[in-house]
């Protein structure tokens, strides 16, 4: 009934040509999230095609994560990544627009998960 | 060459069309928009990280508090990523009653929609017909669930409240009986002139634009793309025979068409759905704690609602991650603003159905 979800963990450095590769056989960009789990985070990147679910997942580190940005690909990936950067921590290299930590106007200070303070 | 002078004028967070606040920075040359820039967080509620002090299980409550138009649809689609994971075999009859709880959902919201939509355009009456209609809607769902905002009725492994087959049959008689207001309410929303002026050729967004950026729901159909989650099957719509509505020319106008038929769409779904109502349990017994990680897909009101859920075999979950159908609807926003006068953005903020509440989950 509901469809196979095709779960793939690839590197940091491989991410930008397998976005385009998704992009180039016409798949969506459904979202992108990160969640922390234990010293790591991972990063989802989801795509649909005809209704069937492909999900990219890059691990990094919790300590100064990094990435490249896919906005070059997906414009709306901005707001992902804008999200990711005011929630998360992540830095996120090469946004289309970067808002600086503007997207996210809340009243406790963010990112919500800062690395732990160095004694 | 003479630089235009730029202003920049604040929209919301605080707006009189905005009924939750977003916060936009408008910047104008005269009375054009030529760049909006975006914020959020205002209301942020960090019910996602409530996942660490409410188990899977409690959490329901939690996910149908996240809005509180498509509340049901948010705790379903919760409970159907935990039922994947954990592989629960949930019983026919509450699939079929989860089809119905969705459909008085969606018809409740796009009335609700027609209404705030009337109000920006100044339609007061406009708006106050389509909330009198709602309000019949909104009677169904509390007859059947006890509640009006919140229903209470997702759970993992099934529904928590049957619906009696006569009191079915007499609902799908009272929503025919409706179908006649609502034509003549709808009309004035297809014919009228003044509407018509204000959302005909308004905010267009191309087919390709609106693939390129992520749109869903309406946003997404009224661009022409043939995209409605229900196809995946979820609950019992793999059982109920029903067509995206899509409509092609893109602009305000078109996403109110879509919406407008949606609701005849979703009135024929439930008839279906009581039409094939199946004797039996509403639920079953859940053990065991979930151990893995699933993305469920919803179509809610406003389109396409994405739950992740990782869970670590213990009864509190890793990770809940909702994506709201708003928030994958702000880049389609940010590209019809541009070139749009400054009186038309509360009515294109509009087009798109925002849900701030959800989108500040």
């Amino acid at each position: 009934m509901i469809k196979e979800q095709n779960l793939i963990t690839i590197n940091a450095d491989e991410l930008l040509s397998q976005v385009e590769k998704l992009k180039n056989s016409g798949h969506r960009l459904i979202q992108i999230c990160c969640t922390k789990i234990a010293d790591t985070i991972e990063v989802n990147y989801s795509f649909d095609k005809n209704y069937s679910f492909t999900n990219l997942r890059v691990i990094l580190p919790s300590e100064a994560p990094g990435i490249d940005s896919v906005s070059a690909v997906y414009l709306q990936a901005l707001l992902y990544e804008n999200e990711m950067h005011d929630l998360f921590g992540v830095e996120v290299k090469n946004m289309a627009i970067d808002y600086k930590g503007t997207f996210y106007r809340t009243s406790i200070k963010t990112p919500f998960n800062p690395p732990a303070e160095k004694n | 060459m003479e630089c235009k002078k730029q202003t920049i004028i604040p929209f919301g967070p605080q707006h009189p069309v905005l009924p939750e606040p977003i916060h936009l920075d408008l910047v104008l040359e005269d009375e054009k928009v030529v760049e909006a820039i975006p914020s959020i967080g205002f209301i942020h509620r960090g019910l996602e990280k409530l996942v660490e002090k409410k188990d899977f299980i409690e959490y329901v409550y939690v996910a149908e508090r996240i809005c509180g138009i498509c509340s049901f649809i948010h705790g379903m689609t919760y409970c159907i990523a935990i039922e994947e994971i954990m592989k629960i075999d949930v019983p026919q009859r509450a699939h079929f009653l989860r089809v119905i709880w969705s459909e008085l959902s969606r018809i409740h919201s796009h009335l609700l929609w027609l209404g705030l939509m009337a109000d920006a355009f100044g339609f007061e009456s406009l708006f106050m017909q389509s909330w009198r209609i709602r309000e019949r809607i909104l009677d169904i769902i509390e007859e059947t669930t006890g509640g009006r905002v919140i229903f209470g009725s997702s759970k993992v492994g099934g529904v928590r409240r049957d619906i009696s087959k006569e009191k079915m049959k007499e609902i799908v008689e009272r929503l025919k009986g409706y179908e006649k207001e609502i034509k003549e309410l709808t009309n004035v929303f297809i014919k009228d002139a003044s509407v018509k002026h204000r959302l005909c050729g308004v905010g267009i967004v191309s087919k390709e634009d609106a693939y390129a950026l992520g749109a869903v729901g309406p946003t997404a159909r009224g661009s022409g793309i043939v995209s409605d989650m229900r196809k995946l099957g979820y609950a019992a719509y793999n059982e109920i025979d029903f067509e995206p509505i899509v409509e092609s020319a893109g602009d305000s106008y078109a996403r109110c068409m879509v919406r407008i038929k949606e609701i005849f769409q979703s009135i024929d779904i439930i008839a279906q759905a009581t039409e094939k109502l199946v004797d039996g349990p509403i639920d079953v017994k859940v053990s065991g704690t979930p151990n893995g990680e699933f993305f469920a897909r919803s179509e809610q009101p406003r389109g396409e609602a994405v739950y992740y859920i990782k869970a670590n075999g213990t009864k509190f979950l890793d990770r809940v991650r909702v994506r709201t159908p708003t928030f994958a609807n702000i880049a389609p926003l940010l590209k019809i603003l541009p070139g749009a006068s400054l009186a038309d953005v509360p009515v294109l903020v509009l087009t798109i159905d925002p849900c701030i509440s959800c989108t500040e989950r």
